[in-house]
């Protein structure tokens, strides 16, 4: 008897239990998208604002959807300014600089995963050393440099230093991938005849794709959003990219223009978009990566 | 006597060396050379060619005597003090709502909580502009809803800073996914035996979740105040530094100095002290880490 009231009261818990974590998931998802929404907005808005005529975009209080749409605002404001030059130099900066991280990053990784030498401890040592200089401080002399070569107003500086070894975060991450490719696999390629250099194009570079892509997402994303750079460096209109365009077109039309402005940015985050929706999970990994290294 | 070192050896050495070659090129060009300019640039009145005359420590002297400095240099700890744990608390808050297992609709979160930090540049800072706006601006209708009334986000002295701080909280992407990661690598036994126990979800996560992410909570701190220290874009975009220097940050100084003014010296001494100071802090956070960093 005592044992049967027992019982009853457990599985009376356990529903309680059941019940309350149903509450729980529900609240969890309410928060979630509350959150989630109040994330969206500021680009629902952004939308809202591009596809609106001048009439309605000052308006009190703010509509979220315009009564007639408007397409005119992206050619519009796209014809203010110069922005099909901008997006071409922002897509030959990006490109470039891109492949020059990407590769030059692998070929400085394979040597540092593969190979070793009296010095290679203490290199390595340094690659990730340099990680914890603060840019503001090379900024000047590297400037002072570049205007020496006559490289100022030119995108040469924003494009080259990607070529010398792709920067020390993404060193770090594809050597820790080439870590994990098991050697057996370069000591049969070398019986086969093949080069080291045969053996990081043909096995290695294949092999840490997912690794590479990553790597590259993120310098996308740094490339094209980059304006601190594009700023000192570039000083006449026709070299400028997306960033320095875009303050430029606020500074001389924008405030008065909202709607122009608006389709006008919202145009150029539309790739990064579009990047993140292809990319999602290396993009996830790579900043997860960034976080393990700490 | 000293080892020889077999040819074998020498030929991997050889090959390392060569795989390594652009590095090595790019640490002595684009690191070590700038490093060691810009230290002896602390030294001089150097101008935009790089040129100066030796002037001893008279840069360092007229920087603590530079309001403008001061005046910048309380403006990024302000924002760095109070950007930083906000964008903590918030991160925490969302990666513990999305570390549920199943999540319907995983991807439609993910995507709306990523984008802002993915897209943090000046197309972004703009739409934060417009979102700002005193008169039309989405935020002060909203906060008209509970009877706010209207603020000079943009143009106030007192409002300037909690605008960019606003916009910084809502660009945490990447903070969020580090933090995700933290907490999907506490082990599940944890909680069950906390439960077996009789645990409440609010015990579980003062008690296990919260002492267990702690490493991460301690990246994304260090990473913070770094990144804090160094903010420029949004700043330079939204408000251009103002209203009457409200928003001018050190990094701001620092860009203004060395590239409108051409005071290299100046400005490489200012980045000197800007790296001094995240350095200590860097080093405090660190030395603290001992009492609440948690590791196995």
């Amino acid at each position: 008897m005592k044992e049967h009231v027992e019982i009853q009261k457990q599985t009376t818990k356990f529903r309680n239990k059941k019940t309350s974590e149903t509450i729980n998931q529900i609240i969890n998802y309410v928060l979630l998208t509350v959150l989630a929404l109040a994330f969206a907005f500021p680009f629902l808005w952004m939308i809202a604002t591009a596809l609106k005529t001048p009439s309605e975009v000052y308006t009190i209080p703010p509509k979220l959807i315009p009564s007639t749409i408007t397409w005119d605002n992206f050619t519009e404001g796209w014809q203010y300014a110069d922005f099909t030059r901008y997006t071409w130099n922002t897509l030959v900066v990006t490109t470039l600089a891109v492949l020059g991280t990407v590769f030059s990053a692998a070929i400085v990784a394979y040597g540092f995963a593969r190979f070793n030498s009296r010095l290679s401890g203490f290199l390595f040592a340094i690659v990730l050393g340099t990680m914890m200089l603060p840019n503001q401080i090379l900024l000047i002399p590297t400037y002072i440099l570049f205007s020496k070569i006559g490289w100022i107003d030119t995108l040469k500086p924003l494009i080259v230093p990607s070529f010398f070894g792709g920067g020390a975060f993404n060193i770090f991450l594809l050597r820790q991938f080439f870590k994990t490719i098991p050697k057996e696999l370069d000591q049969a390629a070398i019986i086969d005849g093949a080069n080291s250099f045969q053996i990081f194009y043909k096995i290695m570079l294949p092999a840490v794709r997912p690794a590479m892509i990553t790597v590259a997402v993120l310098s996308i994303a740094f490339h094209w959003n980059d304006f601190l750079n594009p700023l000192i460096y570039l000083n006449s209109d026709h070299n400028f990219t997306l960033a320095i365009g875009l303050q430029f077109f606020q500074n001389s039309y924008g405030s008065s223009q909202i709607q122009m402005l608006m389709a006008v940015a919202l145009i150029t985050v539309i790739p990064l978009l579009i990047l993140f929706l292809i990319g999602q999970r290396y993009f996830v990994q790579g900043i997860t990566m960034s976080g393990i290294k700490g | 006597m000293k080892k020889k070192y077999s040819s074998m050896e020498k030929r991997e050495a050889r090959q390392f060396y060569m795989y390594i070659s652009p590095w090595i090129l790019g640490f002595f060009i684009f690191t070590l050379y700038p490093v060691v300019y810009s230290a002896i640039l602390v030294f001089t009145d150097a101008d935009r060619t790089g040129v100066g005359d030796f002037i001893g420590l008279q840069n360092i002297i007229n920087i603590f005597q530079d309001p403008l400095f001061r005046k910048a240099m309380l403006n990024t700890f302000y924002f760095v003090a109070v950007s930083v744990p906000l964008s903590l608390l918030l991160s925490v808050l969302i990666a513990a709502l999305l570390n549920k297992k199943n999540i319907k609709g995983m991807a439609i979160f993910r995507t709306a909580f990523y984008v802002p930090f993915i897209t943090a540049g000046v197309a972004v800072t703009l739409l934060w502009g417009w979102i700002f706006n005193t008169h039309y601006g989405l935020l002060n209708y909203a906060l008209g809803l509970f009877g706010v009334d209207p603020i000079n986000w943009l143009s106030s002295e007192t409002w300037a800073m909690p605008a960019i701080i606003i916009m910084m909280s809502w660009s945490i992407g990447n903070t969020i996914i580090i933090t995700l990661a933290g907490l999907q690598d506490v082990p599940e036994q944890l909680y069950e035996s906390a439960e077996i126990d009789g645990a409440n979800g609010f015990v579980k996560f003062t008690r296990i979740t919260l002492p267990m992410i702690t490493p991460t909570l301690f990246f994304n701190l260090v990473i913070g105040v770094i990144n804090g220290f160094q903010i420029f874009t949004q700043p330079y975009v939204l408000t251009e530094g103002g209203p009457n220097r409200a928003t001018y940050t050190i990094m701001m100084y620092i860009y203004d100095s060395a590239f409108k003014f051409g005071e290299m010296g100046y400005a490489s001494t200012m980045a000197w002290i800007l790296f001094a100071i995240i350095m200590i802090l860097t080093l405090i956070v660190n030395y603290t880490s001992k009492h609440w960093v948690y590791y196995e």
